[in-house]
């Protein structure tokens, strides 16, 4: 229907002085985006699902042989691959959580008449708008034991941050909450000032202390919106690659994505990499529905 | 329970002027309505009882004790607003539950299910309890509302204009269930309101608020019938009381510009109705009647028929006049009739400054 309503050409429009329908101008403007997709990112998607039942090796000219669910198998009964989950695991639980204790506490913070609060809160989104690399690089150097800031402040010494392998993935886990807790606060920012000021009048004229506010009326109206900050974070550390990649390299901190990139690029097994893959999206999915679920849950009560 | 004073409040809020020099004594047990349009600085009096508003200038009292440094939970209040203001996701039984539950003073089970009971049942209410609050009519969410003042037992109930958001049934049901439920406790309540029938059928006393002033106070039948100004006349009453520029010569009240005559002698006659002065005739559409030999002649304008009477709109040259006559009274539109005033009913009010002669003393 939309299309009929759009190839008629409304005469005094400028397009169709120019001779160019509606319809037309929406193609110019779709089309090249789809093609887009389609190339790099549908294609290489379906292309990569036919690799992961092959024995394919990107360095080799040896042909592909199809080896049905061998590389899966074979992954799944891998115990370093597991390891290699459980460290991710680990990583997500601590950024996210993390991330949602500071950004809702900024938020909390925030979310009243403080002077220059409009320009406080630009200063607070900016780590958020930087490039993985370029933090990651300057965390290096403030981590760095000799020189670096963190324990000049801290009076930690010559602590190591990076090569402990006990303290390395805190320490990655920890730029990436400095990194992202700016965007929970935002999306906490959003959600506190949607909360009408008159249920906390109502609340203070029941006499509700401020945490009995807080746990009763606050928290569950901002949960919804908290709920989806959860599962961006989720999925975006669950995927961390660059920050990992760039801080250190113990093998405490290979997350799943790290490895998947050492065996793809580093031992060049492409059909078994393309399976892993494959492995991590559909437990992103996974996890994302398992939220979506709740999400749906928390907004209905 | 409480007896509650202003004194000399001011509020402003920026340039905003919203109260001046208003003094309110509200009696223990006393159900008092505070009648204005809106903008009045109803809404700002009643939250500056409650704690959620400070004065600029001035004092409030509760039971005596000036309460400036007193927040919203120890003024120990309870307001109704008209935007319900229930808490989401919460039940109905979990909504009149959560003024008990603070830990501080935290009740003991028994008696909170006792007061949720006892507070559903007043309100009927009963059969809703275990429903989600977003799921109920606007007058359901009302009760509940209200519900959860009454389950504590404030020493004051406020109300913020609860009834204006519901439709006429519902409003005139809760209206007589809040009258009640006001003697049934012996509670004091202040009442905001804009609608003249609610403060005049409810109220024991009624403050008109203008423009962040109180105009009147009184009891609704020295309101109605005793209007201090030619506001409180005109806002107070339905239809409102007809108000008509005229003077005094020899027991006569001669309407000018309107260019008619009604006797006036008698009881009436207050001391500042001197022959000539110009004056404002006040007179309640109700005291003015239909009669063959009456003095002046008018044509019927408008006629509104309101089941147990009519309302008649008459008019007398440009002017226009109401009156209200029993419904049977037999009147077609532009017929010639003839009116008549009932003289000790008539309020002279001040030409200049629009005061009650009676008043200015």
């Amino acid at each position: 229907m939309a299309t009929a309503v759009m190839t008629t050409l409304d005469p005094n429009s400028r397009s169709a002085a120019r001779g160019m329908s509606d319809l037309t101008i929406r193609n110019l403007f779709i089309i090249p985006t789809i093609v887009f997709l389609i190339v790099f990112n549908i294609f290489p998607l379906i292309y990569s699902l036919g690799y992961s039942f092959t024995d394919f090796r990107a360095s080799s000219p040896a042909a592909a042989n199809f080896v049905g669910l061998q590389n899966y198998r074979e992954l799944l009964n891998d115990p370093f691959i597991w390891s290699n989950f459980a460290i991710t695991a680990k990583y997500v639980i601590v950024s996210v959580v993390g991330q949602v204790i500071v950004g809702f506490g900024v938020a909390l913070l925030l979310n009243r008449d403080i002077p220059l609060k409009g320009l406080l809160t630009t200063l607070l989104l900016l780590p958020m708008m930087l490039s993985m690399a370029v933090v990651g690089l300057f965390w290096k150097l403030l981590y760095d034991p000799s020189f670096g800031i963190i324990n000049y402040t801290l009076g930690l010494g010559s602590f190591e941050w990076l090569s402990n392998p006990d303290m390395a993935l805190y320490a990655v886990a920890i730029t990436d909450i400095w990194m992202w807790s700016p965007f929970v606060m935002l999306l906490s920012l959003a959600g506190l000032s949607a909360v009408p000021k008159h249920l906390y009048e109502a609340a203070a004229i029941d006499r509700a202390g401020s945490f009995y506010t807080f746990f009763r009326i606050t928290l569950p109206l901002v949960a919804p919106i908290l709920m989806i900050a959860v599962i961006f974070r989720t999925m975006e550390a669950f995927k961390t690659f660059d920050l990992a990649y760039i801080l250190t390299s113990q093998p405490t901190t290979e997350v799943i994505s790290i490895r998947l990139y050492k065996m793809a690029f580093q031992e060049w097994q492409t059909g078994r990499s393309c399976a892993l893959a494959y492995i991590v999206l559909i437990m992103i999915l996974a996890i994302t529905n398992i939220y979506v679920k709740y999400l749906n849950k928390v907004k209905e009560r | 329970m409480a007896h509650i004073q202003l004194k000399n409040i001011s509020k402003t809020f920026g340039n905003h002027t919203a109260l001046t020099g208003l003094n309110l004594d509200i009696g223990d047990g006393e159900f008092f309505v505070l009648l204005g349009e809106t903008g009045a600085g109803k809404t700002t009096t009643l939250r500056m009882i409650a704690g959620l508003e400070k004065p600029t200038e001035g004092q409030v009292f509760i039971d005596g004790v000036d309460v400036a440094n007193w927040g919203a939970a120890e003024r120990d209040v309870a307001l109704v607003l008209q935007q319900y203001s229930l808490y989401p996701r919460y039940t109905v039984r979990q909504n009149l539950e959560f003024p008990l539950k603070p830990k501080i003073r935290r009740l003991p089970d028994a008696e909170i299910k006792d007061r949720v009971d006892r507070a559903a049942r007043t309100l009927r209410i009963e059969h809703l309890l275990d429903r989600k609050t977003d799921r109920l009519s606007g007058g359901e969410m009302q009760r509940v509302s209200i519900g959860r003042a009454i389950v504590r037992k404030p020493r004051v109930f406020l109300m913020d204009e609860p009834l204006s958001a519901l439709d006429a049934k519902l409003r005139e049901a809760l209206r007589t269930e809040l009258k009640n439920l006001q003697m049934q406790l012996g509670a004091t309540f202040l009442f905001v309101t804009h609608d003249q029938i609610e403060a005049m059928s409810m109220g024991d006393k009624v403050g008109v608020l203008n423009h962040g002033r109180i105009v009147q106070t009184g009891t609704p039948y020295e309101i109605y019938n005793n209007p201090r100004d030619t506001y409180v006349a005109s806002f107070v009453g339905s239809p409102p009381m007809n108000l008509i520029d005229g003077k005094l010569v020899n027991g006569r009240a001669v309407m000018a510009p309107l260019n008619f005559e009604l006797p006036f002698e008698g009881r009436a006659k207050t001391s500042g109705a001197t022959d000539g002065r110009p004056l404002v005739f006040g007179i309640r559409p109700e005291d003015v009647y239909l009669e063959s030999g009456a003095p002046v002649e008018a044509r019927v304008h408008d006629v509104e028929n309101h089941g147990v009477e009519k309302i008649l709109t008459l008019r007398v040259g440009d002017a226009m006049l109401r009156a209200t006559v029993p419904a049977r009274t037999d009147v077609e539109i532009e017929q010639p009739v003839r009116f008549a005033w009932d003289p000790d009913k008539v309020v002279l009010f001040d030409k200049g400054s629009g005061i009650n002669l009676r008043h200015a003393g």
